[in-house]
């Protein structure tokens, strides 16, 4: 997905027009590209976004609020610059990673689904991203690290907080 | 076309992409090319060998050599040993985990591959997936130019199917032919064909390998599924969390565009066929079948009742067909080597393969196809090494959240859709996941019952409500409040989850709690009546101690101590946990250098 942080508002309101002048002629049908590639602007989607898009593929602000709320990729709140996406799935579980999770917790004192107050950490609970090998896992942003312990986790967080 | 002495494969799956393989190839052909050997030695990006736990992972052939783990700062050694003197680097030949691989140095001759067998995997590892030319050489779009070229009839199609066997891999186990035989009945101008890759079971990445190693094996077979039942247009539902497997399929889309596999007049017949992508965006009941199309018409998720079935009315109302990505994978084989091969591999009512994605405790982690009826033991032990660090196997999770837990007295048990419902688990899509003594298995049926909470879309009241005051049961056991009644309140709330839920997700949600239940009742009594967690997982029950005799006196337990619960006299007296103060934090355990503290 790509950096918000480098478009400005009247950017992203450009880019979203366009993406829904690409699928105006479906309608509902194409309500969930459409999400996605907003939030893909954005980085979350909120209420005046939601607007936008009602608005553009001829459907209500309830319907777009009622799809967002049913997807878990879908977000209403910003994330952090840097979000840590803890692995919970089974194979990660069994291998500690609730005492991972618990570690980053402590570590930034936010719980999972929080952002800190300065905006630059936010902590997601996800289920397997596919690295299950590694297990157990974390991504910070685009960087995976496996094969974790939790004293290894103030080490990789100083890195982002330092950045 | 040149011609290499040798060709050096590296994993681009998920897994190994993830421990920086992109830069080893990108230092590979870099050396390559300051050696002088880029006309010689050639770099092939593929997808998942299966030993993803090993990973990055390189196989060099025709040797056969496969290096594990290799870090970027290796290829220089690889390069100047291996390739320009012919001298394998030993260091990285040996895995590390706690029990050896193989010391075999051949591919095809180490435990994990020898009890395998690769149908649905069968590129996967060993092709380029972002070459088109490269699935063809290996047999590709054959099938589909013998069925358009030779005018098989659609029905003929459909019976080939049907001889062999072949069941839904994505947990099912529904006859795929007879599937394809109902929505080809129906008359409509407009019908679909769709392919389930959402794969949902978290810890189970098999779709995501054959999709990221082969995808145009799904593409090649959904296009015979769309010949056999009358459509020309597909729809592939992946999870947004696949990027890779997301960006090959496009890929391979395009290619097959480009080639006339796709598009319009497919081999230049009379029958078109094409696929759009559509990406899930994290509901896991969006890979029950009616919830997965409702998310493609844009809208929520629900599941709807059935009848009437997808083959009637199904996307858009039309009548439509779904399989799972692994059962597409197989479609292509059945038709190059024939029904009748495919239907003598396996057992008598479960034909073929099946892929695994064996995780958890257990030494050789990764992707693994046997064929039906090998038995879980020979799994565990024989392909996947069995538990690292001498710990005692306690039990295999099969089938995810609808799934059940398959205890060590039933090991032999031969792999098929029949033998696991017997035993209390299922099929599922292929997630199995090892359990070992450290492994509580009321926390275990808590976490399915966690996900299941979450998952839960909220339209029908047995599913919703009932899972809930499930996990209020369960939390209440683990948190050392629970009764003996408790135990049988879990067991009526199942029967009426099970009986009232609208789909399948409810009405498999209390699996996990039952088949523990069954098989590790004892756990239960001893959450329930001694207050006791013998694993130390659950929180509520444990406490921790300070062996006296152990006790060095250091008083570092007390200085990390973030309460302040820990007394003691520094080099005089030995330590003492308050254990009513204590919040288990477990700090004390990780600062003490003697082993002194204890959790039971
Ligand atoms: C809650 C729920 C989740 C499911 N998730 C998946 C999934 O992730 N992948 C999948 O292929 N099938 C999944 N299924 C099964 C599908 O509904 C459907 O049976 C299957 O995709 C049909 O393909 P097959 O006959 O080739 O197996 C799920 C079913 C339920 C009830
Ligand atoms: S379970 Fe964590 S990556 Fe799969």
């Amino acid at each position: 997905m790509g950096s918000t942080k480098t478009k400005t508002h009247d950017e992203q309101v450009t880019l979203l027009e366009q993406v829904i002048a690409k699928y105006q002629g479906q309608g509902r049908k194409a309500l969930m590209q459409v999400l996605q590639e907003a939030q893909a602007i954005y980085g979350y989607l909120p209420l005046d976004v939601q607007r936008t898009v009602a608005d553009g593929l001829g459907v209500s602000v309830a319907e777009v609020y009622g799809v967002i709320t049913f997807y878990s990729f879908f977000s209403l709140n910003p994330k952090g610059a840097f979000e840590v996406s803890v692995c919970l799935g089974t194979a990660c579980y069994v291998k500690g990673s609730q005492a991972i999770l618990e570690k980053i917790e402590e570590e930034l004192h936010i719980k999972a689904g929080e952002c800190t107050p300065d905006g630059k950490f936010s902590i997601n609970a996800c289920r397997c991203i596919g690295a299950c090998g590694l297990a157990p896992v974390i991504m910070v942003n685009e960087d995976v690290y496996g094969r974790l312990t939790p004293d290894q986790i103030p080490a990789i967080l100083a890195k982002y907080k330092e950045a | 076309m040149d011609l290499y002495r040798a060709h050096v494969l590296v994993c681009c799956g998920t897994g190994c992409t993830s421990s920086q393989s992109g830069k080893i190839i990108e230092n590979l052909e870099k050396e390559l090319t300051a050696q002088g050997l880029s006309r010689e030695v050639k770099v092939v990006k593929t997808g998942c060998f299966g030993l993803c736990a090993e990973g990055p992972i390189m196989v060099v052939y025709p040797e056969g050599v496969m290096y594990y783990r290799v870090s970027p700062d290796d290829v220089t050694e690889i390069v100047s040993e291996h390739f320009l003197k012919g001298r394998p680097v030993a260091r990285l030949m040996t895995v590390q985990t706690a029990v050896p691989l193989d010391q075999a140095r051949n591919v095809e001759e180490s435990d994990f591959f020898k009890k395998q067998l690769r149908v649905a995997l069968r590129n996967c590892g060993s092709i380029n997936p972002e070459s088109i030319e490269e699935y063809i050489a290996h047999d590709g779009y054959l099938a589909l130019g013998k069925v358009l070229t030779e005018k098989m009839a659609p029905l003929d199609v459909i019976n080939e199917v049907k001889k062999s066997g072949l069941r839904g891999r994505g947990g099912g186990g529904f006859p795929t032919g007879l599937k394809w035989e109902f929505a080809a009945r129906q008359q409509n101008e407009q019908k679909y064909v769709c392919c389930n890759a959402d794969e949902g079971d978290p810890g189970a990445f098999m779709d995501r390998s054959i999709l990221e190693g082969d995808p145009h094996s799904v593409i090649e077979a959904m296009a015979i599924a769309g010949y056999a039942i009358g459509a020309n247009q597909g729809y592939i539902y992946v999870r947004a969390e696949y990027p890779i497997a997301v960006q090959r399929l496009k890929l391979a889309i395009g290619q097959a565009k480009a080639y006339g596999l796709l598009g319009e007049r497919v081999f230049g017949s009379e029958f078109s066929f094409d696929i759009e992508i559509r990406l899930g965006a994290g509901a896991f009941v969006c890979g029950e079948e009616t919830a997965l199309m409702r998310s493609i018409e844009g809208k929520r998720g629900n599941p709807t009742p059935r009848p009437p079935f997808p083959a009637v009315k199904g996307l858009f109302d039309k009548p439509t067909i779904l399989n799972n990505v692994e059962t597409f994978a197989n479609i292509p084989v059945i038709f190059q080597k024939g029904a009748d091969w495919f239907a003598s591999l396996g057992t008598d009512k479960s034909k073929g393969t099946k892929v695994f994605a064996l995780g958890g405790k257990v030494s050789n982690v990764g992707l693994v196809e046997i064929p039906m009826g090998t038995t879980v033991r020979e799994i565990v032990f024989d392909i996947g090494g069995g538990i690292p660090n001498n710990k005692a196997f306690k039990a295999v999770q099969t089938g995810g959240p609808s799934g059940g837990c398959i205890p060590a007295k039933l090991l032999d048990t031969p792999i098929d859709y029949d033998n696991l419902i017997a035993v209390g688990s299922m099929m599922g899509s292929g997630g199995m996941i090892v359990m070992d003594e450290d492994t509580c298995m009321v926390d275990i049926a808590k976490f399915f019952l966690e996900f299941t909470v979450d998952e839960s879309c909220g339209k029908c009241a047995p599913c919703r409500i009932g899972t809930r005051r499930m996990l209020e049961v369960l939390e209440k056991i683990t948190g050392g409040t629970g009764t003996m009644e408790d135990l049988e309140a879990l067991e009526r709330l199942a029967v009426g989850i099970k009986e009232g839920s609208l789909c399948a997700l409810g009405q498999t949600a209390p699996n996990p709690v039952l088949s523990t239940l069954k098989h590790f009742r004892e756990e239960y009594v001893e959450h329930v009546t001694e207050k006791r967690c013998r694993c130390g997982v659950c929180k509520g029950l444990t406490q921790y101690f300070i062996l006296t005799d152990l006790c060095k006196m250091c008083g570092l337990c007390a200085k990390r101590c973030p309460v302040g619960c820990i007394s003691g006299v520094l080099g005089k007296e030995p330590f003492v946990i308050d254990t009513a103060k204590c919040i288990k934090c477990g700090a004390c355990m990780q600062a003490c250098k003697f082993k002194a503290v204890v959790k039971r």
